[in-house]
């Protein structure tokens, strides 16, 4: 084999561009071509690095050298002396944040990489269809151990002493759940998956179905075998196609492999598992809405006691984990409760899948240990703020979550951190928003959400929730007091504190986080009747500026309306009456000249 | 065995419940009445209503994050609630708040007005205004009148009471919930009108409602315009159930009988002749108990064409539940018509042939506690050329609306006499109104008429009381009678289930599809969930059936000359005429329309 | 296929399951066909280097698999060349799948849209 040749990699991520990334190349082609060498090397851009602090990053191949804050000036030094001379530039190697110690390659890096995959641990390596892809990536080899190996208490107290908690949303820990059902005993039992992900955005349920459908199925045999159940039901929202299929078919491989059906690996454990379908309701993630929704009864919440563990379904003690949940599971069995419980946080351990979504470079799931902090996961792993806009606030827990924001960056995430800063860990979408956003309309947006799926059962969330929504609405027209604002707090908090289940109880938390940290934009909105991120239409004013205009006509011409007059050459002006607010004169004008007040 | 207990402290009170208590029952304990309105219970029926949906209950416990509803939470040892904190009343009242803004306040031209459970608790919480209200957005949806009931869901709050009575009491089948969030309502399968649904108009729906979102057709206007009508002879019958409820709704003791006093007030009212249905309930059991030992001898001989056991069928609501659920059972019923149309039959053909006049020219009404009876009075095969043998049936609510209008106070009318010949009536007409009532009547006259011997008693206390299914052996002087008896349309279909599937040991069946029998049914005064109601309208039925001189159906003088002038004898061919009648296979096929 | 029996077959099924994946050492390609990958055209990816692969006469396993959650790049593909690490190309049309068969696969040479490894594996 020939000896490989040089390369160099020089990060084309957002980031690092907008720090003179394209310098960097720039720079680095005359430098190879003052040398002469740009037939022999090239030079490549790569995706984010993830070390957006770090940016410009430089890669050179082979050796994985990693160079950090690469300016254009240093491309003759990394030239003549690394590529010309083998010579390492010490000064811009990454320094270990601790030791000050500088790592050279990027393998060394990769310890310090902010993301652990566990429960995606499969994702994107598995031939999802091929059961024995699986198996020779550890599938099923958890199950194996706890069948010859453990007995059903042993399970549950390793899974507790994991300090493992539900992923769905609640963070109620997996263990205790387990024991609960383990305990109450019954000739029937159920074990259910709940897989009908249903907050706006987030998808991480859906990729572990689609990567790693076994992972699931593998956890819940376990958890049949820990609370003594032989059913097990998977409730996944029709939605889901591809999951659905992927779904079915590991299940139809693992009974005709004999890891579902009778006699489990020759242990005389039984356990087989059936699907139900979502259809999309997202109050049907509640679990006792879920398991209403299965025995074919209308999806809604009842209330707990009795919890589904000591009655669910079909009035058997029945244990809902969600699937993110499960996907955790064999990794605990097979590296240990202490391996799980050493990564995370005093009281979350673990990791925790995130969407990432909104005004963030990098969209797409990440899976980082509990603790790590929102700036890391903003800044560093989702590449920063699109377009280098300003960072306003990340909603974290979907429509029942709340928005943290600038002063939130540097908090480390998890179950109670989150709840403590008025939002919750929900089931890990992360919404970011930038300065152009409104935060009132963002409340706005996900009331809307809530209203639209709320079950009707109880009135503070069918009705109240729906008068939430009516005096945003009112608030982004212009039409709001001061005193709409305190009843908007006060309806909020009784909401909170009286509906039945969880979906009423965290619906008014965008709108309690969005007026405790941007109250002057609400005061804004009432007050002045402005809207400072100049999202609320019926707020704003186009306005040509005299002095800019030459009279060009094109706003006129581009108008849909007719509300732009003028003499050529001679500076318009928009009549507010006709104009819609559409921006298209804005979008046209080449001269600046339109506003928006 | 020792229950066991738990202490709470309840607004700094202590008190001891048996576990599994919830935190208003353990409240009323104390006598601290915490206001609710979804919740219902019926304590002596076993009807508890508990959705949990409306959230006034709410209290604050100790230790909780949020507020407990107190209908559905259980005690637990040591709890301390505290039920008017700042924060329970100001989420009371913001709540309360929130369910006004979705309701129409037509208060004033309401039917439930003055008789509302919303309105009370609206005032009970000093609402006076709604914040918000002019930008609040209403629910609204399409009204359904059927010839019973009238839907208006606009008024709907949610409680559920009558979902669940439909399903869970009467496994009708015909309500829901439907539609999600803020349209979500209760409402017949892909929102059909009642009439296209299963509904057996029993009207438990409306007697439970607490707001006017389900009420009666109000049938008061026909029968004023017909009271107009010079050229009309109006006569009225009224069911034995209204006599031991119709005083409630002028303040008086529930279990008060006010027989005489609603006879005076029906003649001031203007109806010509005031009859009692109680007559056409003892020709009911001259009809029913024939055929009930006709088929009981030609069974016991080996007939295999005759069927038992034989069901009652007087019940509206129950006819209807057959005929949607059990028509392949259609044979087994009693042919024999309610007594409402047996009275009708008689009115417009005996009685008009009496006093000389067309029966275009004779209008019946019905006072009844039902609002099945308005549908049964409607059907088809109840009307001679398209003139009804009753013209209209009113509930209830609606004669005490009626004679308020008429300015009548009852509480200080005479006590009056029904007319002749249809007015008389024996004891065993009476008891019709109470569940048992029915087959304790036609067992005292078969009985006499199977052996040919006097009764020594008549209580036949093992007939009586509000278990939903009870049975009882009655010894025939050797033969034993199996009897089985059924209220509420969920116990009915246990036994029909058996009878479906070959396993029924009765030999008669009394079926009535309201709990309690009629006087719970569902053109009563509204009992708000006060079970105790229910049992002192019975207690109030079998008092009137004491003080009677007769207490057998064939004792009373007026039937006995009615079978000599006219129907010859009972199950004659004339009798079978216009006494009895025939069943329909009315199972629904699901039209969804587009 | 037959029924596992017990977990020593399944540990045999485990070291044969991985003798017939990475037992051999040749170019591995794995396609990320979740429904983000999908959506984008991972299908269209995946057929184009079977095709592709085997016209220009290139042994490799193409694998199709779940999403990797790189989602603001889909379609995403790994390339695994005999001894070397792995690496990820994201926003893979077919003009670029084409040049990483004619630059990366065959030569090594790298070409633009490498998505760095940015997490730490657990097994």
């Amino acid at each position: 084999m020939p000896r490989e040749k040089m390369q160099i990699i020089v990060c084309g991520g957002t980031s690092c561009n907008g720090n003179n990334g394209e310098a960097v190349i720039d720079n680095i082609r005359l430098e190879l071509e003052a040398n002469a060498l740009e037939n022999d090397i090239r030079v490549v851009r790569s995706g984010c690095f993830g070390l957006c602090t770090m940016g410009p990053i430089v890669k050179i191949m082979p050796g994985d050298t990693i160079y950090t804050k690469v300016t254009p000036d240093d491309a003759h030094e990394i030239v003549s002396e690394h590529i010309m001379k083998g010579r390492k530039v010490e000064r811009l190697l990454y320094k270990d944040p601790e030791g000050k110690k500088p790592l050279t390659t990027e393998k060394e890096l990769t310890s310090h990489k902010k993301q652990i995959r566990i429960a995606l641990r499969n994702c994107g390596i598995i031939n999802p269809e091929n059961i024995e892809d699986a198996i020779a990536h550890k599938g099923y080899e958890a199950l194996a151990t706890v069948l010859t190996e453990l007995k059903p208490q042993d399970v549950i107290r390793i899974i507790k002493d994991s300090g493992l908690r539900g992923r769905g949303g609640g963070g109620f820990p997996t263990g205790l759940k387990w024991e609960i059902a383990y305990k109450n005993k019954s000739d029937e039992k159920y074990v259910v998956c709940n897989a009908d992900e249903g907050d706006p955005g987030a998808f991480m349920d859906r990729s572990v179905l689609e990567g790693d459908p076994h992972a699931v199925l593998e956890a819940m045999i376990i958890c049949g075998y820990a609370i003594e159940a032989h059913n097990g039901l998977i409730y996944i929202r029709a939605e889901y196609p591809l999951a659905v299929a992927r779904l079915k078919s590991a299940i139809q491989q693992a009974r005709d492999y004999g890891l579902l059906g009778k006699d489990i690996l020759g242990t005389g454990f039984d356990f087989d598992i059936d699907i139900r379908y979502g259809a999309g309701a997202f109050v049907c993630g509640e679990e006792t809405a879920l398991i209403h929704s299965m025995e074919g009864l209308r999806g809604e919440p009842t209330v707990k006691p009795p919890f589904p563990a000591e009655s669910g379904f079909r009035g058997k003690p029945t244990n809902v984990n969600n699937v993110e949940t499960f996907a955790c599971i064999s990794p605990i069995i097979l590296k240990g409760a202490a391996w799980f419980a050493g990564i995370g946080t005093e009281k979350s351990k673990g990791t925790k899948v995130f969407a990432l979504a909104g005004k963030i470079n990098n969209v797409g799931l990440i899976e980082v240990p509990m603790g790590i902090t929102l700036r890391e996961v903003i800044f560093e792993i989702g590449g920063g703020i699109r377009k280098g806009k300003k960072f306003k606030a990340a909603q974290t827990g979907g429509p029942s979550g709340g928005c943290l924001t600038e002063k939130h960056l540097d908090l480390p995430i998890d179950f109670d951190n989150l709840t403590a800063a008025g939002s919750m860990m929900g089931s890990g979408g992360l919404i970011v928003m930038d300065e152009d956003d409104c935060m009132v309309s963002v409340a706005k947006f996900f009331l809307d959400f809530t209203v639209e799926e709320s079950c009707g059962k109880c009135s503070p969330c069918r009705i109240g929730n729906k008068r939430l929504h009516e005096l945003l609405e009112h608030i982004t027209k212009g039409k709001g007091t001061l005193a709409d604002l305190d009843r908007l707090k006060n309806m909020s908090l009784v909401i909170k504190d009286t509906s039945l289940c969880g979906l009423g109880q965290s619906s008014p938390n965008p709108v309690l986080s969005t007026l405790t940290n941007f109250r002057d934009e609400y005061e804004a909105h009432v007050t002045l009747k402005k809207c400072p991120a100049g999202k609320c239409k019926d707020l704003m004013e186009y306005f040509i500026i005299s002095a800019n205009c030459v009279g060009c006509t094109a706003c006129a011409r581009v108008c849909p309306v007719g509300a732009i007059t003028g003499e050529r050459k001679e500076p318009h002006l928009i009549n507010p009456s006709i104009c819609i607010k559409c921006g298209a004169c804005m979008e046209k004008c080449k001269f600046d000249a339109i506003i928006i007040q | 065995m020792e229950m066991e207990t738990i202490k709470l402290t309840i607004d700094n009170k202590t008190v001891e419940v048996p576990k599994g208590t919830t935190i208003n029952k353990a409240a009323k304990e104390l006598g601290i009445d915490i206001p609710v309105l979804c919740y219902m219970e019926l304590k002596d029926l076993c009807i508890e209503n508990k959705p949990a949906g409306c959230r006034i209950c709410v209290v604050e416990v100790q230790g909780r994050r949020n507020l407990a509803p107190s209908c559905a939470t259980k005690c637990e040892e040591g709890m301390v609630v505290k039920t008017h904190t700042t924060r329970v009343l100001n989420a009371r009242r913001t709540v309360m708040e929130f369910i006004l803004s979705d309701h129409p306040k037509e208060c004033l031209i309401c039917a439930k007005s003055g008789n509302c459970e919303l309105q009370s608790m609206a005032h009970q919480l000093g609402i006076k205004e709604i914040p918000g209200q002019e930008i609040a957005a209403m629910s609204t949806y399409k009204k359904d009148t059927s010839p019973s009931i009238i839907r208006d869901q606009d008024k709907c709050i949610l409680c559920r009471r009558c979902e669940m009575m439909c399903n869970e009491v009467q496994t009708v089948g015909a309500l829901s919930a439907v539609n999600r969030g803020f349209m979500a309502t209760v409402a017949p399968a892909f929102e059909q009108n009642l009439e296209h649904s299963t509904c057996t108009y029993c009207g438990q729906c409306v007697a439970v409602c607490p707001t006017g979102a389900l009420t009666e057709v109000d049938n008061t206007p026909d029968v004023l315009r017909a009271l107009a009508d010079p050229s009309k002879t109006v006569i009225v019958q009224t069911a034995p159930a209204v006599r031991a409820a119709l005083g409630e709704m002028f303040g008086m003791e529930p279990g008060t009988l006010v027989t005489g006093k609603m006879v005076t007030a029906l003649r001031a009212l203007g109806f010509d002749y005031v009859f009692d249905t109680d007559f056409a309930a003892d020709l009911t059991i001259m009809e029913e108990g024939t055929e009930l030992l006709d088929r009981l001898t030609r069974h016991l001989n080996g007939d295999k064409t005759a069927r038992l056991p034989i069901l009652t069928s007087c019940c509206p609501g129950w006819v209807n539940f057959f005929e949607e659920y059990f028509p392949d059972l259609k044979d087994v019923p009693s042919t024999a018509k309610s007594p409402q149309q047996m009275f009708g039959a008689i009115a417009k053909t005996y009685f008009a042939d009496k006093i000389k006049i067309d029966r275009k020219d004779l209008v019946v009404v019905s006072i009844m506690p039902c609002l099945a009876k308005k549908y049964e009075c409607q059907r088809d095969e109840f009307s001679v050329d398209g003139n009804r043998d009753v013209d209209f049936s009113i509930s209830t609510r609606e004669l005490a609306s009626f004679i308020k209008q008429a300015n009548l106070d009852l509480n200080n009318l005479e006590e009056g006499e029904f007319d002749a010949p249809l007015g008389e009536s024996t004891g065993a007409g009476v008891i019709f109104g109470a569940t048992g009532g029915v087959i304790e009547a036609a067992v005292r006259t078969a009985y006499e008429l199977h052996t040919a011997k006097k009764l020594d008693r008549l209580d036949f206390t093992e007939l009586r009381g509000l278990e939903g299914v009870r049975s009882a052996t009655i010894d025939f002087n050797g033969l034993p009678i199996n009897i089985g008896i059924a209220h509420g349309l969920g116990n009915a279909r246990k036994l029909l289930n058996d009878v479906r599937a070959g396993k029924s040991l009765f030999h008669a069946i009394e079926v009535m599809a309201c709990p309690g029998g009629c006087i719970g049914g569902g053109g009563q005064p509204l009992h708000h969930g006060n079970s105790e109601i229910i049992k002192a309208r019975a207690a109030a039925i079998y008092r009137e059936d004491k003080q009677k001189p007769l207490r057998k159906s064939h004792e009373n003088p007026f039937i006995i000359k009615l079978y000599e002038e006219f129907l010859g004898k009972p199950n004659s061919e004339k009798a079978h005429h216009l006494l009895h009648t025939h069943y329909f296979d009315k199972k629904k096929k699901i039209i969804v329309k587009q | 296929m037959k029924k596992i029996k017990s977990p020593e077959e399944l540990k045999k099924l485990k070291t044969e399951a991985l003798e017939r994946l990475y037992g051999k050492e040749k170019i591995r390609v794995r396609v990320h066909m979740g429904t983000s990958g999908l959506a984008s055209g991972a299908k269209e990816i995946y057929d184009f280097l079977r095709l592709e692969l085997e016209k220009r006469s290139i042994e490799a396993d193409v694998i199709g698999t779940g999403d990797m959650g790189y989602s603001f790049a889909e379609p995403t593909i790994e390339v695994k060349r005999p001894g070397e690490t792995p690496v990820v190309f994201g926003n893979v049309d077919k003009i670029k799948a084409d040049e990483i068969i004619e630059k990366y696969i065959k030569n090594g040479e790298y070409v633009d849209g490498i998505l760095p490894v940015n997490y730490q594996s657990i097994y």
